[in-house]
């Protein structure tokens, strides 16, 4: 973590602070070390209660979307002298760790035929490689666990080989069903990387840098005052934003792209003979991934840690970054709450002949927009030309795509 | 426009959530058992006898065993045993009025046959019991609840049949009055005929439907 | 598909044949809820055979019963009282509306939507079997239709009830379409899935909501003019494809023509005896013969064949099921498509077991 400048607010160096506080006494190579330790376990901490509650969220929001509470019975653990405890009322916010626990006390089947190795090692990997994207992203102004020139790059390479961990574990079964599974679900990935890749191309086109805390530093400033130089409030910033975010809502399997997962009807998905733990453990990546690639968009479109308006900048950064992070997993609950799935071959049409259309004319407009970067008027020009470009092709392409499907009238008999 | 659809769509979805909150018709759980809902005069679960008198339940059931409910019942799940007296002759008592409510199916037909309003429809849901045959075998015991009871859950139902009976009574007692007053006068008329035919004793009005149940 | 499955209607299974993803062959198998509800018949007098018809299809035991009562009537040549033929008309309107909205509920839950939709249809369907439930004593296994007019007279306060339900009813189907029939997911889900041509229909005896939405104009209510139907006026939605979109749109119309209805038959209703004063339900013996008695259901053509030889018991008791007999074309209709559609298109058949197996 890069050295806290003195006159940031306080509450800003707070981080910084503490863990100096802890680590400054030790030699220097054991205080790097245990930096980094630190580093990790805090975010292991924070983004599995993180996870912990989402989950929790997500079934309290979509149990009020649908006219009722979600889970409110979950009762404190009880001791046979603490029997009051059982009592309280925790509205639910004791359920995440009782599913935990049954998670974890479920017994654990593995397959007899199943190759005991990658059956084991799926699950694992998969978690592993979604936590390594949390190291890249700047949770605040001073709150990056890795610079790296190249982040973006190693962010979506480590989230690339997650398709890996699910084809292990289909391959692994042993099943020639959960097989079937696992490679429409790792058809579904692979199609929803291409989009998902080329959505923040013109992003680093523009900020000049892979590295994520530049690109955060490129969103400084504000127009006339108020409006932030997010990438997200361009036109192009924007259909890049919209095409992210829907090809994360793929890459994490979530409804409507939640095909693989869902209770399928014929083939049990490609989870079917992981059970306990390891079952916690895919749904835990799935949601990890989740959280990373809300964060990366936060990064590259939204414009970090930074705050919307320059009279709000006493809040810290880090809360600015949670307030993102938390209104976009919002948005991916309310998504579930309310589209019907897509069928598989409608997802891989819907990646290959709208979105990666329109992501590479996405690029195209990138470069008009930082080509008009010049005098005024054409700053001012480059608005409806660019919005042109942005809107034009997504009515074209959409309406060629839907072609044959359309709000119907009916008649009635004459009678 | 595409995408219009989804967005109207998920505006419906925001309306609820966001309603949840202060709209009671757009958070619609009743959380029982902390919380219970009223249920409607007319709902029915599994029969019971009516007993007209709280403290003496067996000796004051309505029910005469006249088996009509047992013939009629779809899936026959009432079993009924006459009273016999010592000599053997049938008294209008049940000794035995079983009903198996594991067959019973609360079709409440035996209800609207019974011509003596003795058997109505109780509202006791709350019956889950651990074994699995005997206590599913309801006897009269377990069946005889007192008229209070009934006026309890069906209260427009229970003082319309009092109102019935109260009425066949008076009838009844009426043509007693007006047979008994018949025969004194045959008596002091006709002191050494024998063959004054006596009226006939006044017997239950015939069976009448019983009212809207 | 076992019997057990998610998308589950009941306990039914499909022996389903694939090349690749698509469906070479499909044989339905059901019977798993079988329980001799023809042969019972034989055996069980003809008024207690009614609550037994609230059990055919579950969800819709009102209009079960009164097929069987027109059957009986027809039978036994028992007159109806006025009062009660708009009686019957609101709950069968009534009953319509409860099973279109299940339909449309359980049709979303197939194609994806984690709940939403069907909660909410739920959540309308709870008001009117609240109505049920205060009217008859029993949500679901009514037994309130009689030989010769129906068992309750309803009290003003319920009649106000319903007709303050069926005035809110039209915002209902509002919110639910603006959620979901412009969706262009559930259009490009259900739009082109599971044609049904109108003489494959016709040939197979399908009817009601699936027969209307290949096009073709056959409604009971309108054809046989049964109970006082002929006084209200109210049209028939037609579809053009017959695919599973144009089922589900053409429940959606008919269960706001049904309100019209509704709305028509509160306002006509005469007061009246509600049970014809001469009818008999116990003990009934009707004279030796044979009648058939069928209504515009809400799944389609329900029709009971009664055969009396002048005894307390029917000689024979048919029943027409009409999911039963729209499921016969499932293999036809599924052919060509997907495993997903194949559940889909089962959706917008609109089966209860109950019916199908009796």
């Amino acid at each position: 973590m890069s050295a806290a400048a003195t006159t940031d607010a306080f509450l800003e160096r707070a981080p910084q602070l503490l863990r100096d506080a802890v680590t400054g006494f030790l030699p220097e190579p054991w205080r790097w070390i245990v930096n980094g330790i630190i580093a990790i376990a805090v975010i292991l901490a924070v983004f599995g209660l993180l996870f912990a509650f989402l989950t929790l969220a997500e079934r309290k929001i979509l149990g009020r979307v649908q006219n009722r509470p979600g889970p409110n019975r979950a009762p404190t653990p009880t001791l046979p002298f603490l029997k009051f405890l059982g009592k309280i009322r925790t509205y639910g916010l004791a359920q995440p760790f009782a599913d935990g626990v049954k998670a974890l006390t479920k017994e654990d089947v593995v397959p007899r035929d199943a190759d005991k190795l990658l059956h084991f090692l799926a699950p694992v990997a998969l978690l592993a490689f979604s936590i390594l994207t949390f190291a890249v992203i700047p949770y605040g102004r001073h709150l990056v666990p890795l610079e790296l020139d190249a982040a973006v790059l190693y962010f979506f390479a480590a989230g690339a080989s997650t398709e890996l961990a699910v084809f292990m574990a289909g391959w692994a079964s042993r099943n020639k069903y959960s097989l079937l599974a696992a490679m429409r679900a790792l058809a579904q990935l692979i199609s929803y990387e291409l989009p998902l890749l080329l959505s923040w191309v013109p992003v680093v086109m523009l900020a000049g840098t892979l590295s994520t805390t530049g690109i955060v530093e490129a969103q400084a400033g504000w127009k006339w005052g108020f409006i932030p130089h997010w990438h997200v409030l361009t036109p192009w910033g924007f259909c890049g934003f919209v095409i992210f975010m829907v090809s994360a809502l793929a890459e994490s399997n979530r409804s409507p792209f939640d095909l693989p997962e869902a209770e399928s009807e014929l083939i049990a998905g490609h989870l079917t003979e992981y059970s306990g733990f390891k079952y916690a453990l895919f749904f835990m990546a799935e949601y990890f991934g989740m959280i990373a690639l809300s964060g990366m968009a936060i990064t590259l479109f939204l414009g970090g840690w930074r705050a919307p308006l320059p009279f709000l900048e006493f809040v810290p950064s880090y809360a600015w970054f949670a307030v993102k992070l938390i209104t976009l997993l919002l948005g991916f609950i309310w998504i579930r709450a309310t589209f019907p799935r897509l069928r598989m071959d409608q997802l891989t049409r819907f990646a290959w002949k709208f979105l990666v259309p329109l992501a590479l004319i996405n690029l195209g407009t990138t470069t008009v927009w930082s080509l008009m970067a010049g005098s005024t008027a054409l700053q001012i020009a480059r608005w409806p030309i660019c919005l042109a470009l942005v809107v034009v092709p997504f009515v074209v392409i959409g309406r060629t795509l839907s072609a044959g499907v359309a709000p119907r009238t009916y008649r009635y008999a004459a009678s | 426009m595409l995408g219009t659809g989804l967005i109207q769509g998920l505006a419906v979805t925001a309306k609820n959530l966001v309603g949840s909150f202060h709209d009671p018709a757009r958070y619609t759980t009743v959380e029982y058992p902390e919380v219970k809902q009223k249920l409607p005069e007319a709902y029915r679960n599994f029969p019971f006898l009516v007993a007209e008198n709280a403290e003496d339940p067996m000796g004051t059931l309505r029910c005469v065993a006249c088996l009509i409910c047992e013939k009629e019942c779809p899936p026959q799940c009432i079993y009924i045993v006459r009273e016999r007296d010592a000599k053997g002759k049938v008294v209008t008592r049940p000794k035995v009025f079983d009903i198996d409510i594991s067959v019973c199916m609360s079709c409440q037909i035996c209800v609207e046959v019974c011509p003596f309003d003795a058997i109505k429809m109780d509202q006791e849901f709350e019956i889950a019991t651990a074994s699995r045959f005997d206590a599913l075998l309801l006897k009269k015991e377990d069946l005889a609840k007192p008229n209070t009871y009934y006026h309890q859950i069906h209260p427009k139902e229970a003082a319309e049949v009092d109102a019935i009976l109260a009425e066949q009574k008076a009838k009844a007692a009426a043509t007693k009055a007006e047979a008994a007053s018949k025969s004194e006068a045959a008596k002091a008329t006709k002191p050494a005929s024998a063959t004054t035919p006596s009226p006939a004793a006044p017997r239950a009005e015939a069976p009448k439907p019983p009212p809207a149940a | 598909m076992g019997p057990h499955h998610p998308s589950t209607h009941g306990v039914f299974r499909m022996v389903v044949t694939l090349d690749g993803e698509t469906i070479v062959k499909l044989k339905p198998v059901f019977g798993y809820l079988h329980r001799n509800h023809e042969k019972l018949g034989e055996n069980t007098s003809y008024l207690a055979s009614m609550p037994y018809t609230d059990r055919l299809d579950y969800l819709s035991s009102m209009t079960n019963n009164w097929a069987y009562a027109i059957a009986v009537e027809k039978l036994a040549g028992q007159p109806v009282p006025e009062r009660a033929e708009y009686v019957r008309v609101i709950l069968a309107e009534l009953t319509r509306l409860l099973n279109h909205t299940c339909l449309a509920g359980f049709l979303m839950q197939d194609c994806g939507c984690s709940g939403t939709p069907l909660m909410y249809a739920f959540r309308e369907r709870e008001y009117i079997l609240d109505l049920f439930e205060s009217l008859s004593g029993s949500r679901m296994m009514c037994n309130y239709q009689r030989f010769g007019g129906c068992r309750v007279d309803p009290s003003a306060d319920w009649l106000a009830g319903a007709k303050k339900l069926t005035d809110r009813y039209g915002m209902f189907l509002d919110e639910f379409e603006a959620l979901l029939t412009g969706n262009e997911i559930i259009m490009a889900r259900t739009q082109g899935v599971g044609r049904l041509s109108p003489e494959l229909a016709i040939n197979a005896a399908v009817t009601g909501p699936m027969l209307r939405a290949t096009g073709v104009n056959y409604d009971l209510r309108k054809v046989d003019g049964y109970g006082v139907y002929p006084r209200f006026d109210f049209r028939v939605p037609l579809g053009d494809h017959g695919d599973v979109y144009d089922r589900y749109m053409i429940r959606v119309l008919e269960m706001r023509e049904s309100i019209k209805i509704l709305q028509q038959a509160f306002a006509g209703l005469p007061a009246g005896p509600i049970l014809d004063s001469k009818s008999k339900n116990r003990g009934l013996r009707p004279k030796a013969g044979e009648a058939y008695g069928r209504i515009e259901g809400p799944k389609g053509e329900i029709g009971f064949y009664l055969l009396s030889d002048g005894g307390a018991n029917p000689l024979r008791y048919r029943v027409r099921p009409p999911s039963f007999i729209n499921l016969t074309i499932l293999e036809d209709m599924c052919l060509g498509h997907t495993v997903a559609d194949a559940v889909i298109i089962l959706g917008s058949v609109d089966i209860v077991l109950g019916e199908v197996d009796r």
